[in-house]
C-alpha cells in the first residue's frame, strides 16, 4: 500500500485543465483500478469508458504519461515508486468529458469498408479453409478496436489526414478482407485512393502501442501497400490482367 | 422542475432492441432482415458489450471433430447440465437450431479455428459429451460480436451507442415504447415503437466477486419486472468455478473452462487432484474414476470416459468451495489450476493466448510455466424474463427477451458454451416473433407523456438533490450483502439477512445523490443503475429462499439434495400490487419423445435405438 499522486485531465470539448489526487494504491493494481478509487472516493464523476478489465474490449484507452495505453493493462509497479502519473484522453480525437472523447469517425470509417463477401450459396458444412490458410486473417481479427493505433498514426494525429486516410485499424480490417481465403470483392481500388494507402510511410508507431501485438506494419499496411504497386505500376501484371482478366490475387 | 413531453427528443423504429451483445446484434439483424425498421440502443460503444468477453467458443453439434454428435445429445447434455430445470422446447430448438446459426456466422466473416479437413474445429467443454465448441483461439466472444456488428452495420439498423434504457413505455398492456437517455449529454430520449427487445444480459454487478463489466446491472430484468412481466428461476446464478484470485484487484476476472478442456487439471494444496472425489452419482457412468482412464481420454481415447474436471460448473465450483474451506486451498483463497506440467508451451500459447496474456500482465504468472491459482466467480444469470420458447415473447405483449436477460434454455445449470449459441439462436427467434407481434397489430400503441415525464423526474432526482448517498458506496454495500449472504451455499438465515440488508438499501436508495451535471456522469449512472440491481437481487434472494432444494445452481445447506417435488416446479417473480411477488408454479409436462431422449443412456441415442427417427 503506498500513496501516489495521479494528475488528471477533467474537462470538456470547450477546455479543461489537469487536477491532482492522491490515491491509495495495493498491491497488483492496475491504472484503472486508481481512477475508479479517485471515481468512487472523491470525483463521482469522473467520465471514463470501461468494460472488460482484461484487455479484451478495448474500452479503457487513454494517455499515460504521455504514451497510448489501455488502462487495464497498465499496472501500478511500471512506474517507478514516486513518479507522478499523468493521464489524458486520446489526443487525435476530440475530447468529449475528461477522459471520454468522440471516437466515432472510426465507426464511420468502418462502415465505407465493401463487406465480406463470400461465393454463395454456402456448401452445406461450411466453407473449406485450411488452418494455415486463415491463420493471417485471424492475427488481424484479434484487434479489439482500442483505437491506440489511430491515436499514435502520425497521419491522423498531428498532420489530421482524416480525409485522407483511414488509419492502421482500418487497414488492418481490409487486409483482413482482402488477405480471406474465400472473399471474393475487390477493395484494391479504394485501399489507393479513398482509403489511402500510400499516405502511411512505415514508422510502425502503431505496432507498437498495439496492446494485441498484431504486427499491423508488417504484416498488414506493407502487403496491402504491394498489392497497390502490383495492381497499378507493375507493367507486366497490368498487360496480365488484361489478357487473362485476373483481377484478385489471393 | 417544468417538464414537457413535446421538448423530449423523439426517435421512431418498428422495434428497438436494447442491447448489442451477441443477442442483441442478432436480433437486429433478424428484425432488418424481416423488413422492420430496427433500431438498437446500448450502454457502450459498439463492439464492447459484455459477449466480447466470452472465451471457450460456442456449442453447436457440428459433428466436425467427433461425427457421433448430434442434436439430440446436445439437447440430452443440455438438460442434464440443467438438472431437468430447462424449458424442454428452449433445449430442442438450441440444439437444433444451433449448428445452422454458427456455420451462419462464418458466412458474414467469422474465422474460426479449423480441422484438419478445413471445417470449423470444435474443442471439449465441461458437461458436452463431445468436441461441440467452435471457437477461436480462447477469444470466441470477440469473434461472435465482430462478425454481427460488421455484417450489421451493412444491414440498415440504426446504432444509437452509449444509450441507456430507463423505463419500458406502454399503451394499456401493450409496448409502445423506450425512455432512455445518453451518456454523453445527459439529455433524454424517447424512442416509439411497437415492439422491444431485452438483450440486456444479467446482473452480476450485485456480487463483489464477478466476472462481470459495470454493463451487468440487471436493467433489463429491472424493466421488465416495473412493465409487469414474469420473471423465471431467478434463484439460479451461476458462479464460473474458475476465476481469477490474485492480485485483488483481478479477483474474479473469467479464466476460460477451456483451460480444462485442453488438458488443464485442478489440485489442491497438497497437490491431489481433488475433483476426482466429487464426481456425483448421476455423473459418474460417464467420469472417469482414475487418473489413468482421464489421461486415455485427453489423448483421444475414444472408449476412455471425461475427467472429472469437465464436470458441470456448478459441480465443479461447489468442490472448489469444499475443498478451500477444509483448509487445502491454494495461497490466496482458491486452488491450483495446472496446464503448464501437462500441455507444451507453445500450444498453451497458440490456444489459450488471451488466458496467457491475461495472467502474465495482470498478475505476473506464466501460465506455461506454473499453475493458476482460480476460485468461483459470480458469472451468469439462467434466470431471467419468462419468454414463450418459440417467439421469445414475455408476458407482455411487444415485449421480448433474447440472451442472458431470458429465462428457460439453461435451467437449474448452463453448460459453458451453450451461452453464444443461445444468443444467436435465440436473438434470431426474438427478431422473427418481434417481426410476427407486429404485423398482428391493429393500430399503433401510443406512449403516454405522464409515464415519460414520470420517468425523467425519477432519473433526475438524484441530481437534483442537495446531498445524500455516495451511490458508489451504496453499491459496494449491495455487493458485500450478496456475496456473504446469497452465494454459491445458501440458508435460509442468511438469505433472510439479505432482504432485511436489501430493505435499508432500498430506502438509502431514495436519498443518493450524484454530484455533477448530467453531462456523461458516471456517478448519476451509477446512481440510476442501482436501483435495477436492487430489484435483482431481490429477485434472486426471495428466489433462493422460496426454492427448498438443492439443484444445479443453487445449493441450500438446510435443505440438501435434488427434490422431487420441486423439478416439478418454476418460481416466478413479477410486480404486485402491494410490492414484489414469488409464486410457485407448476410446469408443464414435457413432450413424450424429449423426455425419453433427455433420459436415454448414452449408447441406446448413439445407436438410434431411442430417438432414432428424430
Amino acid at each position: 500500500m503506498s500513496k501516489r499522486t495521479f494528475r488528471i485531465w477533467r474537462g470538456d470539448n470547450k477546455g479543461g485543465e489537469f487536477k491532482t489526487y492522491e490515491a491509495t494504491v495495493d498491491q497488483g493494481m492496475v491504472v484503472l483500478d486508481v481512477l475508479h478509487r479517485i471515481q468512487a472516493d472523491e470525483a463521482n464523476d469522473l467520465a471514463l469508458r470501461w468494460n472488460c478489465k482484461a484487455g479484451k474490449c478495448g474500452s479503457c484507452s487513454m494517455e499515460i504519461n504521455g504514451k497510448p495505453k489501455l488502462s487495464c493493462m497498465t499496472r501500478m509497479n511500471s512506474f517507478g515508486p514516486d513518479e507522478t502519473i499523468t493521464v489524458q484522453p486520446l489526443k487525435t480525437f476530440p475530447v468529449i468529458k475528461d477522459l471520454v472523447c468522440d471516437v466515432s469517425w472510426n465507426y464511420q470509417q468502418n462502415k465505407r469498408i465493401k463487406p465480406f463477401s463470400p461465393p454463395k450459396p454456402r456448401p452445406e458444412k461450411g466453407y473449406v479453409m485450411y488452418q494455415e490458410d486463415v491463420d493471417r486473417v485471424q492475427e488481424f481479427r484479434k484487434c479489439i478496436e482500442c483505437y491506440l493505433c489511430q491515436d499514435t498514426c502520425h497521419v491522423i494525429r498531428d498532420r489530421d489526414e482524416k480525409a485522407t486516410f483511414v488509419g492502421p485499424r482500418f487497414m488492418i480490417r481490409l487486409a483482413s478482407l482482402e488477405m480471406h481465403p474465400v472473399d471474393t470483392e475487390d477493395r484494391i481500388p479504394e485501399i489507393r485512393k479513398e482509403f489511402g494507402s500510400g499516405m502511411c510511410n512505415i514508422t510502425r508507431c502503431c505496432t507498437e502501442v498495439c496492446p494485441e501485438h498484431i504486427n499491423i506494419t508488417d504484416n498488414g499496411i506493407i502487403p496491402l501497400k504491394e498489392r497497390v504497386v502490383d495492381r497499378y505500376y507493375d507493367p507486366v501484371a497490368i498487360i496480365g490482367r488484361k489478357l487473362f482478366g485476373i483481377r484478385k490475387r489471393s | 422542475m417544468a417538464l414537457d413531453a413535446s421538448e423530449i427528443q423523439t426517435i421512431n423504429h418498428d422495434v428497438l432492441v436494447i442491447g448489442a451483445g451477441g443477442a442483441g446484434l442478432r436480433a437486429a439483424i433478424e428484425c432488418s432482415a424481416q423488413k422492420l425498421s430496427t433500431g438498437v440502443i446500448s450502454k457502450s460503444l459498439l463492439g464492447k458489450a459484455h459477449t466480447v468477453m466470452a472465451e471457450g467458443g460456442m456449442a453447436a453439434a457440428l459433428g466436425n471433430v467427433d461425427s457421433r454428435d448430434n442434436w439430440k445429445i446436445h439437447f440430452r447434455d443440455t438438460m442434464r447440465g440443467g438438472k431437468f430445470l430447462n424449458v424442454w422446447r428452449m433445449a430442442e430448438l438450441h440444439a437444433k437450431q444451433a449448428p445452422e446459426r454458427v456455420r451462419e456466422l462464418e458466412e458474414w466473416g467469422a474465422v474460426f479455428d479449423r480441422t484438419k479437413e478445413g471445417l470449423i474445429s470444435q474443442r471439449n467443454f465441461g458437461g458436452h459429451r463431445y468436441p461441440r465448441l467452435a471457437h477461436v483461439g480462447d477469444r470466441t466472444g470477440l469473434e461472435l460480436i465482430r462478425s454481427l456488428q460488421d455484417h450489421g452495420v451493412h444491414q440498415g439498423i440504426d446504432f444509437h451507442m452509449e444509450c441507456t434504457a430507463l423505463e419500458l413505455l406502454k399503451d394499456g398492456d401493450r409496448i409502445a415504447g423506450v425512455l432512455g437517455y445518453w451518456r454523453e449529454t445527459g439529455r433524454f430520449v424517447v424512442f416509439k415503437c411497437k415492439a422491444a427487445i431485452l438483450a440486456t444480459g444479467g446482473g452480476g454487478k450485485a456480487w463483489k466477486i464477478t466476472s462481470n463489466s459495470w454493463e451487468y446491472t440487471g436493467d433489463g430484468l429491472a424493466m421488465a419486472y416495473e412493465a409487469g412481466a414474469e420473471l423465471m428461476d431467478m434463484e439460479f446464478t451461476q458462479f464460473h468455478p474458475t476465476g481469477m484470485v490474485w492480485p485483488p484487484s483481478v479477483r474474479g476476472t473469467l479464466v476460460t473452462e477451456g483451460v480444462r478442456g485442453d488438458g488443464g487439471i485442478l489440485k489442491n494444496s497438497k497437490g491431489e487432484r481433488f475433483m476426482f472425489n466429487y464426481i456425483p452419482p448421476k455423473f459418474a457412468a460417464e467420469t472417469a474414476d482414475t487418473v489413468e482412464e482421464a489421461e486415455r481420454w485427453l489423448k483421444g481415447d475414444k472408449n476412455a470416459r471425461r475427467p472429472p474436471e469437465l464436470l458441470t460448473r456448478d459441480e465443479v465450483a461447489r468442490s472448489i468451495t469444499a475443498e478451500v474451506k477444509a483448509g487445502r486451498g491454494s495461497p490466496h483463497g482458491g486452488v491450483f489450476l495446472d496446464i503448464a506440467s501437462r500441455v507444451p508451451a507453445d500450444v498453451i500459447k497458440r490456444k489459450l493466448p488471451s488466458m496467457y496474456h491475461q495472467f502474465k500482465e495482470l498478475a505476473e504468472v506464466d501460465i506455461t510455466a506454473e499453475p493458476m491459482e482460480v476460485g468461483p466467480t459470480c458469472h451468469y444469470f439462467m434466470g431471467g424474463v419468462r419468454v414463450d420458447a418459440d417467439s421469445q415473447m414475455s408476458t407482455v405483449p411487444g415485449l421480448f427477451a433474447a440472451g442472458e436477460c431470458g429465462a428457460g434454455l439453461h435451467g437449474a445449470n448452463r453448460l459453458g458454451g451453450n451461452s453464444l449459441s443461445d444468443l444467436i439462436v435465440f436473438g434470431k427467434l426474438a427478431g422473427t416473433g418481434a417481426a410476427d407481434y407486429i404485423r398482428g397489430l391493429t393500430k399503433t400503441p401510443e406512449a403516454p407523456n405522464d409515464h415519460i415525464l414520470a420517468g425523467v423526474r425519477r432519473a433526475t432526482e438524484p441530481l437534483r438533490r442537495d446531498s445524500g448517498t455516495n451511490p458508489y458506496v451504496l453499491h459496494d454495500k449491495l455487493t458485500e450483502t450478496m456475496q456473504s449472504n446469497v452465494g454459491i451455499v445458501r440458508i435460509k438465515a442468511e438469505l433472510e439477512k439479505a432482504l432485511e440488508d436489501l430493505a435499508a438499501l432500498n430506502k438509502e436508495a431514495d436519498s443518493v445523490k450524484a454530484p455533477g451535471a448530467s453531462q456523461y456522469n458516471p456517478g448519476w449512472h451509477e446512481a440510476i443503475s442501482i436501483r435495477s440491481l436492487l430489484l435483482t437481487a431481490e429477485m434472486v434472494t426471495r428466489g433462493a429462499l422460496m426454492r427448498e432444494e438443492s439443484r444445479g445452481a443453487h445449493t441450500r445447506l438446510d435443505h440438501p439434495g435434488e427434490s422431487e417435488e420441486w423439478v416439478q416446479y418454476n418460481v416466478i417473480s413479477k410486480k404486485g400490487a402491494n410490492g414484489m411477488e414469488v409464486e410457485k408454479r407448476k410446469r408443464p409436462d414435457p413432450p413424450a419423445l424429449l423426455k425419453e431422449i433427455a433420459h436415454a443412456k448414452i449408447e441406446d441415442l448413439e445407436s438410434g435405438k431411442v430417438g432414432g427417427d428424430a
